[in-house]
């Protein structure tokens, strides 16, 4: 039996309205990401690939289109549902890590189980979880900024999964990263793409773009899509075709 | 904290002020006053608010008799008083004098060499015992450089000159109500009539009474005894008069605290500047903790509960300072501290420190909106 479609976008059109004329970011956008698929986006700065993401982890709003998540539809939620959304079925990984910088280490991961939990971690869930990224407790008691890059993205990683999100949503995890650190930061997030977690993840990096099971690529606010794995062109990015959801490798329909 | 300590202060200045002068005017409380009523239908306890007589400059010796208060009704105030108190005289009047080569006006008061020691106490020298025996009054004393045996000539050259002496200065009273001797001359009974005449008529009878609640029964019977037919005389008490100067205190120091409150003002637009800077500071962060699935409603009360614990805290620093800087407003303006303490002006300590958080906590009410409802994805990208 093939995996549902997690993630749905249907004509998603983003303009942002300037005094020199309109940009269109995202033109007509149709693709479908599946449950526990790793789909890396790509494309050169300013194609609009940053706006993709940012429709996919619902923090915009479409100009048009529909866009679905998990089943539901995003346009019909209200703003209290669709936080209730990023903070239960969303994990972000952001480029600059995006740490509270006057919180610790513990205490940012901490930060967003308390708001899903409202109480304390009783059962050493946090602790479990920064140990597992190799962030000891007398680590994490360190701000962000007494952290290196590296221990701070997987301190972000750790915040990201600790309310053990279906879709983890990551915008350029390694750019501020050395090559060793990046490839660690990567096999980790392939490791949890292997134990089932979905992963779209935005990135300039080709070899980055090698971990994930098909690539998206976004040029002048266009998609087309195709494996990175095997670097082959899928027949609907040759045809320049902008709906890529047929043309996916795990969707078998 | 400026505008609390500015609030606070001036409300106990107002407070201080209040007590203090109800202070000096229940001194006084034991005090009635009984003068002629000119025929007015008024009645009662006569509504006016008394006062020291001789203030309004009228000379004894162009009044009529209608105008005094008449032995016969001395001797009735004296029987209705009985033993509750003292009653005494006054013969006052508005005459020019001079020292020397300087010449002056004062009020001329008439008193019963018996009473004076009562009534009046001295800073330096002796009660006046004969016929040119005079006490003046601190203030005038100073203005004219008298002394204890100087020579002061009463009236005009071509009405008659009363020469009386120095024996003894009056202490400083301030502001009375039964009689303001601080720029006077008070001579001895028979000197004054002596050269003034007006014997058995007098301009006030005075009763002091040995107990302060007392007051308005004494002056009930006073009125039923001098004014059951014909309305001839008005009793008046201090408390009128304590009304009416708190009142007017109560107006001055609203008013000064308004003045106040300016400062408030300033300080809540520095509040609303400081937490419009938070925002745009943290303006990032806010976008993480909105993309982590903070609701809106939680930032909102984030920055609420920053600008009211910003609020409290400058509430409580201005409270000391307040206590410090009123205490020295109030020694230095009023230079009487014993009210400082008393609940009464304490009270503006905390009214001042709720005034400066409420007002704190409004200033915040739109930068917190504006942080709650903070695109997420232009505060991630902010710097």
């Amino acid at each position: 039996m093939s995996p549902a479609p997690i993630i749905e976008l249907e004509e998603v059109t983003k303009i942002y309205p300037l005094a020199s004329g309109d940009v269109v970011a995202l033109d007509h956008v149709t693709l479908s990401i599946d449950e526990g698929e790793f789909v890396a986006i790509m494309g050169p700065s300013g194609s609009g690939k940053s706006t993709l993401l940012n429709q996919i982890g619902r923090l915009d709003v479409p100009s048009s289109g529909r866009l679905r998540i998990a089943g539901a539809d995003i346009g019909r939620m209200t703003d209290h549902e669709l936080t209730d959304l990023r903070l239960k079925t969303l994990g972000y990984i952001f480029q600059k890590f995006n740490l509270l910088p006057l919180l610790t280490a513990f205490e940012n991961v901490e930060y967003p189980y308390l708001m899903k939990h409202r109480q304390n971690d009783t059962a050493g869930v946090i602790s479990r979880l920064l140990g597992s990224f190799g962030i000891d407790p007398a680590l994490a008691a360190h701000r962000p900024a007494e952290l290196s890059g590296g221990q701070q993205q997987r301190v972000a990683i750790a915040r990201a999964l600790v309310n053990d999100p279906a879709i983890l949503i990551c915008d350029e995890p390694t750019g501020n990263l050395d090559t060793k650190t990046g490839t660690q930061i990567m096999e980790t997030l392939t490791d949890l793409n292997n134990r089932g977690r979905t992963i779209v993840i935005v990135t300039h990096d080709p070899t980055v773009a090698t971990y994930a099971d098909r690539t998206i690529t976004i040029r002048d606010g266009r998609a087309s899509l195709r494996a990175a794995a095997s670097s082959s062109s899928w027949p609907c990015a040759a045809s320049g075709s902008t709906s890529c959801a047929p043309c996916s490798p795990h969707s078998a329909s | 904290m400026i505008g609390v300590v500015a609030i606070a202060a001036m409300g106990m200045m107002g407070a201080n002020m209040t007590l203090t002068v109800k202070d000096q005017m229940s001194e006084m409380g034991n005090v009635l006053t009984v003068t002629h009523d000119a025929g007015t239908n008024s009645g009662g306890t006569g509504g006016g608010m008394g006062g020291p007589p001789g203030m309004g400059g009228s000379s004894s010796s162009d009044d009529d008799d209608e105008n005094f208060i008449s032995d016969s009704q001395f001797k009735a105030v004296r029987n209705s008083v009985g033993t509750n108190g003292t009653v005494y005289t006054v013969h006052s009047s508005s005459d020019s004098f001079s020292v020397g080569t300087k010449d002056g006006h004062a009020t001329v008061y008439g008193l019963d060499t018996d009473v004076i020691p009562d009534i009046l106490n001295l800073s330096d020298g002796a009660y006046p015992k004969g016929d040119t025996g005079a006490l003046v009054g601190a203030n005038l004393a100073e203005r004219f450089n008298l002394t204890l045996g100087s020579r002061l000539s009463l009236g005009e050259e071509d009405e008659g000159i009363h020469t009386v002496r120095v024996v003894g200065i009056i202490e400083e009273r301030g502001m009375s109500f039964d009689l303001s001797t601080d720029n006077a001359v008070v001579l001895a009974d028979e000197s004054y009539t002596g050269f003034y005449g007006d014997e058995k008529q007098y301009d006030q009878v005075n009763v002091v009474l040995k107990d302060i609640d007392d007051a308005d029964a004494t002056s009930m019977t006073i009125t039923d005894q001098l004014n059951k037919k014909k309305t001839q005389v008005r009793v008046s008490d201090a408390s009128r008069m304590l009304e009416s100067i708190t009142s007017t205190i109560g107006t001055m120091t609203t008013f000064v605290m308004a003045i106040a409150g300016i400062s408030l003002l300033v300080a809540a637009v520095s509040i609303f500047n400081v937490m419009m800077m938070s925002v745009t500071e943290r303006i990032r962060e806010i976008g993480i903790m909105r993309s982590l699935g903070t609701q809106k409603p939680e930032i909102l009360k984030m920055f609420v509960y920053e600008s009211a614990i910003l609020g409290f805290a400058g509430a409580l620093i201005g409270a000391l300072f307040s206590f410090g800087i009123g205490y020295l407003v109030v020694s230095m303006l009023i230079g009487n501290t014993a009210h400082f303490f008393e609940a009464g002006s304490l009270v503006y300590l905390p009214a001042a420190m709720l005034v400066g958080t409420v007002i704190c906590i409004v200033s915040g009410l739109y930068p917190a909106w504006r942080a709650a409802n903070l695109d997420p994805i232009e505060a991630l990208r902010a710097e």
